[in-house]
């Protein structure tokens, strides 16, 4: 076992045990014999290494007992603010909170396209056309089939508004929205009267349509009661109307809340006034018994805001006419009988001039 | 003087001076004041509290390291310094896990620490291998070791522990316990 001897000698030597005499011993021998020396370095190495490594322990060891005294959890909270531990927690889940999100988008927008509310409330403008409820027009129907011979059709129509004359021979105002896509077009009146009429100038910019009838039967309407007004009417100006939201002649009354209509529309008024499905197309008229416009819609999400297309534009529309759509001449009624009567009287005067539109 | 070793910040070379020395205070001392800075780089970037304590030991340990050989020129501040080590640390750390793909950012900045940190690296392995080696070496042989070698305890001091009667049959198995160690160590070097 020469080397065992051997490394003990070495390690002796490098830790300093070895006495006086021995060392020079070995220094001698360190020096004479190279493989001795040889190892002697390699082994100081190798102890060196050895050394470093329980040096490391050591120091790890002691870190970690420090560490252990050191409450990390509180030093955290303390260090982060809520606003960076906010954004850590974004970090985390962001993914998860995009995914959720764009579920959500498509459930919610999938819903409104399919039930059609997008198409049509996204605005927040809702037209008054009527979408009649066949079953209940059909037993009404036939309720009147037995009392009354109709003149028009059975068949209650798909969708219903309100029109009003416009001149003693057979010329008709009400909503574009009204009778567009129409296949064929009737009026009916209070008295249950109908009349077949046609689609004669549509201007969609103010959502006007310029009908007329073409019955045989239809002779003339009489002398109209009311005029139409050619000024801008004012604020707070009490004004009534009266529409087909249902299946009698309903009036409405209410007053001028704005001069513009929905979303700064300058071709309508605001007017704060009941009004439902059915009503578009219905005139609007001022005390005076003047028609300053046209009910055509109202907001969904604000009380009280129905606009109507003001007369003015009405007017300007029937001035656009070609003349060779005119039948029969066009001429605006002038002469208001309207003016002195009380509300009621004005009414029962009305109710001739103003019909349901049906259309199929 | 009392109010300057109480500061929460001590200053450095006092603390390199203890590191020379050895001692336990100004170790204690080192760890309490820069730890949260670590603990805050770290966990802002994409790390958590077990991280930072691993990242701020190991940059105790380069610091050790450096003073300890004799060549540690104080030329920025002693928490500039540290900063740097587990910023450098970090980086290839997420480099490493692929949790950090700006990678051109990492290298964009060669800073001074990289010598010490790639020195740093290298004992690391070296300790890796001589932990594996100790710890198939089995018993008595690892703790012979250990105590003689790690500890720099006498001869003397073992043949009590572990009994022997002879002093002769400890050096014996020591020697045998080493040349198996060797083995090991070299054997997974290579």
């Amino acid at each position: 076992m020469k080397n065992l001897e051997l490394i003990n000698q070495i390690e002796a030597y490098i830790r300093g045990e070895l006495s006086q005499e021995e060392r020079v011993a070995f220094e001698k021998l360190r020096c004479e014999d190279a493989a001795v020396d040889q190892l002697v370095v390699e082994h100081q190495e190798w102890m060196n290494l050895m050394a470093a490594y329980g040096e490391r322990q050591r120091l790890q060891h002691a870190m970690d007992l420090i560490h252990e005294q050191i409450d990390v959890h509180a030093l955290k909270n303390e260090l982060m603010p809520a606003s960076v531990k906010v954004f850590q927690l974004w970090k985390k889940v962001r993914l998860q909170v995009a995914v959720a999100a764009s579920v959500a988008i498509i459930a919610v927008l999938s819903t409104l396209i399919f039930s059609g509310h997008l198409a049509e409330n996204l605005t927040g403008y809702s037209a008054l056309r009527r979408e009649i409820n066949n079953i209940k027009r059909s037993q009404s129907d036939l309720a009147k089939n037995i009392t009354k011979k109709s003149k028009g059709p059975v068949n209650p129509g798909e969708f219903g508004g309100t029109a009003f004359a416009l001149s003693s021979n057979g010329y008709m105002v009400t909503n574009y929205h009204v009778i567009k896509d129409a296949d064929s077009l009737y009026i009916q009146n209070a008295s249950g009267d109908s009349y077949k009429v046609k689609t004669v100038y549509v201007e969609p910019e103010y959502d006007i349509a310029v009908l007329q009838i073409v019955d045989p039967e239809f002779v003339s309407l009489g002398k109209l009661p009311y005029t139409f007004k050619k000024s801008t009417s004012d604020l707070g100006e009490d004004v009534f109307t009266l529409g087909y939201p249902r299946d009698e002649p309903v009036y409405g009354k209410g007053y001028l809340s704005s001069r513009t209509g929905f979303d700064g529309d300058t071709v309508a008024y605001q007017v704060s006034i009941p009004v439902n499905p059915g009503n578009s197309g219905g005139p609007l008229l001022d005390n005076k018994g003047n028609v300053i416009g046209i009910i055509s819609g109202k907001q969904t999400r604000t009380d009280g805001a129905a606009f109507a297309v003001k007369s003015n534009y009405l007017l300007q529309t029937l001035k656009e006419i070609p003349q060779k759509e005119l039948e029969r001449d066009l001429a605006i009624n002038k002469k208001n009988t309207l003016a002195k009567l009380n509300r009621t009287e004005q009414i029962k005067k009305m109710q001739d001039y103003v019909f349901m539109v049906r259309v199929y | 003087m009392k109010d300057k070793i109480n500061s929460s910040i001590p200053a450095d070379n006092e603390i390199i001076l203890g590191i020379r020395n050895g001692s336990k205070t100004s170790l204690d001392r080192l760890y309490r004041a820069y730890f949260p800075m670590i603990l805050q780089l770290v966990i802002s970037n994409n790390g958590n509290e077990d991280d930072a304590k691993d990242i701020f030991q190991e940059s105790v340990i380069v610091l050790y390291n450096k003073v300890k050989a004799g060549d540690f020129e104080l030329n920025s501040k002693l928490k500039t310094y540290i900063y740097a080590v587990c910023r450098r640390l970090w980086l290839k750390k997420l480099n490493h896990q692929s949790r950090f793909t700006n990678t051109a950012h990492v290298f964009e900045d060669i800073e001074e620490v990289e010598l010490d940190v790639e020195a740093h690296e290298t004992q690391n392995r070296q300790f890796q291998q001589m932990r594996s080696a100790l710890s198939e070496l089995g018993e008595p042989c690892k703790t012979i070791i250990e105590e003689f070698y790690l500890h720099n305890k006498s001869m003397q001091e073992i043949c009590e522990q572990f009994g022997y009667t002879n002093a002769d049959n400890a050096k014996t198995q020591k020697y045998k316990c080493l040349q198996r160690l060797k083995k090991l160590f070299f054997k997974s070097e290579n």
